[in-house]
């Protein structure tokens, strides 16, 4: 048994990199990730590792992909605009078949938004941040102790997939304090990294990363391959937790403070908390679909998560919504108060 | 004594390496082509060539090979 | 008879795809030449760009990787970071470098990056067509300065090696041409110095090589050399810009 550190969970972040064999770090700031860059600079040298604090996002987000194709364990984070500039590095690390682990501690947006805590960034990571047909595996941890596993296997999934993985929180999560175990607990046996430019010591032939693909047959193999392997990841990384109101990362934790309230008033109502954004956990939504009169997606967004959740149960049972943004944090009596006229309008 | 030698199909017909030679005695090849659809050049005074190299050095397409 | 020139064992056995009389193909032999010659074709790691040098990857032999549109410099520090021991190096044309890429390309010598860094300068962009470049000359006639380039409304020209020699960072910097045999020679040169200024771990170097473009210029190959020789060289004056490799 680990020893119990009361830790911030930006810094948990890090360390849990660090952890995981992460000895590549390339970062911007900004606000309300910068702690993990700060751990970073402190740890990384007294590891032997790599703190480089580039030029933009564009640049940190370019030095993770070299050192992706290195055959190197990398991480960048930012908060949502600086993941907007990284999108570019994102899709030529997805078209080029590379691991990395990309961190969003997510502020309220559009543009400059807010630095308050938000979710309005689920679109942009689990339907689109760069250009192309391609996914990344979108982790939302709701405490500290669980930011601590999911980095852990942020880096696993990225190397075993060969694909870009993002964990995605929010100011909140990165900012609060909790007591946790540094265990890592099993990792999963990983393959070689035989395709990495580490120089061909005139051993071998040349390795080549590349996403550029001229010939259109070819593009579409290559696009249609990586897809496959998608489904394999939906059918055997997708995970929740049951209940029936649906939230994901801080809100869940308030959505779990309104569900004893709402128990309490004879409301039978349970929570649906994904961990995996990317890919969805449809096959929990669909089970629960005949089984639940109404779902509430509860969301620190305009309403985004919510696109999936009617998705996956295709309108079998009504999917409302209920959200704040801007940096508000729904308060539970909102929530309660939603469901009431939900569960209301049922009777 | 020396001679190059051209690998006429990398031949691109830009006659850089007409320039580059102090002999002047690449020439254009006017009888034939190649599978690009360019005029490869060829030198016809062989025994004039110094083997200086400077028309592989101009070359951009590593069409030449130089003796000596 | 023995033979005294041949293709360099680092350049891969391919037609490359670059018009005719488009000099990149001198510079491709010669980064090649000095690969084979410093004897790091093993230990190289080289990043191709975005322009018309995209297809790079499959013309050196040695270990090859992709970047985005001016990114290359960041994409080399990623590498080099994670292989300090290899050989590093980018290879550029001017609108990579020189505009999308400008703050990369400048962070990277502001911190010393022990990368190498092939500037191609041809005055256009090539891949897209024929564009005014950051490099492109005041008077210069392309398809979006077509009434020739104005500084007035278009800007001037950036000389980036002069620029970069004022970063304390960087280590080794020069300007050459491959417009005569006499300056591809000093140009193979300069890129052996740059090599070795990385081997020798001094930091960052850049050569700037002046190129010509027949195509989008609208001229012959040979008229490109000329036109390179006249109007480009006097703007862009060749030498050494930056050198600290005899400093301990």
């Amino acid at each position: 048994m680990a020893e119990k550190v009361l830790v911030k969970g930006n810094e948990a972040l890090a360390e849990a990199a660090i952890l995981s064999g992460c000895r590549h770090y390339f970062g911007y700031p900004i606000t309300p990730q910068t702690e993990i860059a700060a751990y970073m600079a402190k740890r990384m040298p007294k590891v032997g590792g790599v703190f480089l604090q580039a030029e933009s996002e564009l640049a940190a987000a370019n030095m993770v992909f070299g050192a992706a194709g290195a055959g190197a364990r990398a991480l960048t984070s930012s908060s949502s605009p600086g993941i907007s500039l990284k999108a570019e590095a994102l899709s030529y690390i997805a078209g080029c078949d590379l691991p990395c682990v990309v961190v969003n501690i997510v502020r309220a947006g559009p543009g400059l938004g807010g630095i308050q805590p938000a979710q309005s960034d689920y679109y942009q990571a689990t339907k689109g941040h760069g250009h192309g047909d391609y996914q990344m595996i979108v982790l939302a941890p709701s405490s500290v102790q669980e930011i601590i596993h999911l980095t852990a296997d942020a880096f696993d999934l990225a190397d075993l997939y060969r694909m870009p993985v993002m964990i995605m929180g929010d100011g909140m999560l990165g900012q609060m304090m909790e007591p946790v175990e540094f265990d890592l607990g099993e990792r999963r046996k990983l393959p070689e990294k035989d395709w990495a430019t580490t120089g061909t010591d005139m051993k071998r032939k040349h390795n080549i990363i590349n996403s550029l693909i001229m010939n259109p047959d070819d593009l579409e193999a290559c696009v249609r391959a990586r897809y496959e392997r998608y489904e394999q990841i939906k059918a055997t990384e997708a995970r929740a937790e049951e209940y029936m109101i649906t939230a994901y990362g801080t809100t869940a934790r308030i959505v779990k403070n309104a569900i004893v309230e709402l128990r309490k008033k004879g409301i039978k109502v349970g929570l649906v908390r994904p961990i995996t954004l990317w890919p969805f956990p449809e096959a929990t939504y669909k089970k629960y679909a005949d089984k639940v009169s109404a779902i509430l997606s509860v969301e620190m967004s305009m309403g985004q998560m919510v696109d999936d959740v009617r998705l996956a149960v295709n309108d079998k049972v009504p999917v409302h919504f209920y959200g704040r943004t801007g940096g508000n944090i729904p308060y539970p009596d909102e929530i309660i108060k939603a469901m009431e006229e939900i569960a209301g309008g049922d009777k | 004594m020396a001679k190059v030698v051209f690998n006429e199909e990398k031949c691109k017909g830009c006659y850089l390496c007409m320039t580059a030679c102090p002999k002047k005695i690449i020439v254009i090849a006017e009888d034939r082509m190649n599978a690009k659809g360019f005029r490869p050049v060829e030198v016809l005074e062989m025994d004039k060539c110094l083997g200086c190299a400077m028309c592989a050095t101009m070359c951009p397409d590593c069409v030449i090979e130089v003796f000596k | 008879m023995q033979q005294v020139f041949k293709k360099p064992n680092a350049l891969c056995d391919v037609n490359l795809h670059y018009c005719p009389g488009c000099t990149h193909g001198i510079v491709h032999r010669l980064v090649a030449e000095v690969l084979d010659e410093l004897g790091i074709e093993g230990k190289a790691i080289g990043v191709a760009p975005v322009g018309c040098s995209v297809f790079a990857y499959d013309y050196w032999e040695c270990d090859m990787q992709q970047a985005a549109h001016g990114r290359a410099p960041a994409v080399a520090t990623g590498i080099k970071r994670v292989h300090p021991d290899k050989v590093v190096f980018t290879y550029q044309g001017d609108g990579d470098l020189a505009s999308i890429g400008t703050a990369e390309t400048v962070h990277a010598a502001m911190r010393g990056e022990n990368i190498t860094i092939i500037f191609i300068n041809n005055a256009i962009y090539g891949m897209t067509g024929g564009q005014m470049a950051p490099t492109s000359l005041p008077g210069q006639v392309t398809q979006t300065s077509p009434y020739g380039r104005d500084p007035k409304t278009q800007g001037y020209p950036v000389r980036m090696s002069e620029m970069l020699a004022q970063t304390d960072g960087a280590a080794y910097i020069e300007r050459v041409s491959v417009d005569c045999v006499k300056n591809v020679n000093n140009a193979k040169k300069a890129i052996k110095k740059a090599f070795q200024t990385q081997l020798d771990g001094k930091g960052f170097s850049l050569v700037e090589v002046l190129s010509t473009c027949p195509t989008n210029w609208g001229k012959s190959p040979i008229e490109a050399l000329d036109w390179l020789r006249e109007n480009m060289i006097p703007y862009y004056p060749l030498g050494v810009k930056k050198d600290k490799t005899t400093e301990e």
